[in-house]
């Protein structure tokens, strides 16, 4: 086990690094540095500025510059927006973005788990052909196509929910539903197969010989079995979760990480991109690596290589 | 003759009989009857008999004539901007049109309606599902010829090599993908830029588009690691079949087996991992275009489509439920279609 983890924790700290590393020098391939937007800068004015962020310098010194201070944390100041540091900014868009994240993945394990359960205990009845019927359309449509309708519908049509901000509750129904709707129909679909895995095993008709209540078997032994394959998922899943926030956060007009990105890559904003760019990165490598160990971990029937 | 007098049960003698050429009546039945029923046609069969997996294959034959035939015979271009003719609803027409049918002339109806700028929105939509269907093939051609190469070599080679290959795929496997997408389809489109209209022989990249060529290149960069998992754990255990050891000794060469003997056998999960990463590129694709960075204007992709929907969205739905629904019916349908190949292809892989 703790060879496993050793070696998982260093792939995972070799990922990051060629992450950053890639990220760097593709920022210099953009031609355009950041400050050519700004109202035609005098020369002098434009080499000060240079000099300020250190950009005067060749690519290979400021590269080795951010790497040392990368290893102490820091991750400099905004070029574009003056005066923030860009750890400042992410903890501020991630806090947002974590929120309607977070919601988003419980509400589709919450929703998903128990779809899937209640297909599977209906094999072959209408009410598992209309749980999957449902579960495979709803990974057959992209995030934006629902953010937009239920924009279209909710706020326009029926002036229900409001469109952007994330100030109340309210804000948060349609992004969250926009979020939540692909994983939850392939949760679903992983419950459902699972859990026909499951009952179909010795162990289970073992229990029901027993003489064991529909309700212990279900729960005591069905579901911590069937849900194995939810866990692993959970890695992508939040990878999914990060990514789809890109369009549901311009959608609704959220300030969150996913915009700050965007923003940061359009705006030429160096220090931004490779602050974001590693903050998600590592984001995603380390949620995956605890989903793998954690796994591990709760089926010991896994072999640790 | 030998065989007249009985023959005792244990007898330790020979019988004569035995050792006699086999007639006509004994050869024909160690002839086998039934046609012996090759990989392909047993699962064209299992195929044929998945009704959802048929009607999927049809509708996506229907969505590739629309977008790749149809346009040829449609009197409107998709960059074609008609003057007066501005946000049309669905099969409605402009004054000038009306007029002109007043005097008895022919106008062919916007069925899907026009855009903001007069554009028809039926050439827009065929375009924009042609592009969609070029990125989807596209994209899993290279990724299948990436993946499957590379992880052929690692499997078929094993050791060391296998190990360093491995670790390769681990770590770009752990790459969020998204993230050097998006970052790689700004950078990459300045080089590509310089390329098609600085260096001779490369105005092919501009007729392409950029985007586009971007798009492969993201693609074959990063999402080829699946695929090469895959090939590589079917070699793994198919290199140690006798018929591989049967062509080493007659002196075969390591790419002769790899393209000959291996990869050939597992074509079952080559065809069912590529027609699964159709639908993924053409989903990323939309992606991209939605938030602006895909294929560049004025090409249309139904992602770019949809995003242009958003501004006029309470007063013109329709033009975002058309490219909507187009780009759900095609993900859908490939879904199903791989679920369908996979079934009859590659039963091992079902769960």
């Amino acid at each position: 086990m703790g060879r496993y983890i050793v070696k998982r924790v260093f792939l995972a700290v070799v990922t990051i690094w060629l992450v950053a590393t890639i990220t760097f020098f593709l920022m210099f391939m953009i031609p355009g540095g950041p400050f050519l937007a700004e109202k035609s800068p005098s020369p002098a004015t434009l080499e000060a500025l240079n000099r300020k962020y250190g950009l005067d310098q060749p690519v290979i010194v400021q590269y080795k510059n951010y790497m040392l201070n990368l290893l102490k944390g820091e991750l400099g100041e905004s070029i574009k927006q003056r005066g923030r540091t860009v750890g400042d900014i992410i903890s501020r868009g991630f806090k947002v973005s974590a929120r309607v994240g977070g919601i988003s993945i419980l509400v589709s394990v919450l929703i998903g788990v128990p779809l899937g359960c209640v297909a599977a205990l209906n094999r072959g009845k209408w009410l598992d052909n209309l749980i999957m019927v449902v579960a495979t359309f709803g990974i057959a449509v992209p995030s934006f196509v629902i953010s937009t309708v239920l924009m279209l519908i909710f706020s326009i049509k029926l002036d229900l929910l409001p469109t952007y901000g994330l100030t109340s509750w309210q804000h948060y129904i349609m992004p969250v539903i926009a979020l939540s709707f692909y994983p939850t129909a392939y949760i679903s679909r992983l419950m459902r197969t699972s859990m026909l895995d499951v009952l179909g095993q010795d162990y289970m008709r073992t229990a029901k010989a027993k003489g064991l209540s529909q309700f212990k078997m279900l729960f005591k032994h069905a579901l911590r079995n069937a849900i194995l394959p939810v866990v692993t998922y959970l890695g992508p899943l939040i990878a999914y979760t990060l990514t789809g926030s890109f369009v549901v956060e311009k959608i609704f007009t959220i300030p969150g990480l996913g915009n700050e990105f965007i923003s940061s890559i359009t705006g030429r904003d160096y220090t931004m991109i490779m602050g974001t760019t590693i903050f998600l990165a590592s984001l995603v490598i380390i949620m995956n690596l605890v989903v793998d160990i954690a796994y591990k971990i709760i089926d010991p029937r896994i072999k640790l290589k | 003759m030998s065989h007249e007098h009985e023959k005792k049960p244990f007898s330790l003698h020979l019988d004569v009989s035995d050792f006699l050429p086999a007639d006509k009546e004994e050869k024909q039945s160690l002839v086998v009857m039934r046609e012996s029923v090759s990989f392909w046609r047993d699962g064209v069969r299992r195929f044929r008999k998945n009704k959802i997996a048929m009607a999927s294959l049809i509708v996506i034959i229907l969505i590739f004539i629309f977008s790749f035939i149809l346009p040829s015979f449609y009197p409107y271009g998709y960059e074609q901007q008609i003057r007066g003719s501005e946000n049309l609803r669905p099969m409605q027409y402009s004054e000038a049109e009306l007029a002109r049918i007043e005097a008895g002339e022919k106008v062919f109806p916007h069925i899907l309606g026009t855009d903001n700028l007069g554009r028809d929105m039926t050439a827009r939509l065929m375009m924009g599902s042609r592009i969609s269907l070029l990125v989807g093939l596209v994209a899993s051609v290279l990724v299948l010829i990436i993946g499957s190469i590379y992880g052929a070599i690692a499997g078929y080679f094993g050791g060391k090599v296998d190990l360093i290959m491995m670790r390769i795929v681990d770590i770009i496997y752990t790459v969020p993908d998204i993230l050097i997408i998006i970052l790689l389809m700004v950078t990459l489109k300045y080089p590509l830029q310089d390329l098609a209209s600085n260096v001779p022989g490369f105005g092919w990249i501009s007729d392409i588009g950029i985007g586009l060529i971007s798009i492969f290149i993201v693609f074959s960069l990063l999402y080829w690691v699946g695929m090469a998992r895959i090939v590589r754990g079917q070699i793994l255990a198919l290199k140690e079949q006798e018929y591989v050891t049967a062509a080493r000794a007659l002196g075969a060469s390591h790419r002769r087996i790899i393209g000959k003997h291996l990869l050939t056998n597992c074509m079952g999960p080559l065809i069912v991992t590529t027609t699964l990463q159709i639908p993924s590129a053409i989903f990323t694709e939309s992606f991209l275009s939605f938030i602006g960075i895909g294929v560049q204007a004025p090409m249309p992709s139904l992602g770019s489509m949809a995003s242009n929907a958003i501004g006029g969205i309470s007063t013109y739905p329709y033009r975002l439920f058309e490219p909507a629904i187009m780009i759900s019916l095609i993900i859908l349908s490939f879904n199903l279609l791989g679920d369908g190949l996979r079934d009859a292809f590659d039963p091992k892989l079902k769960n």
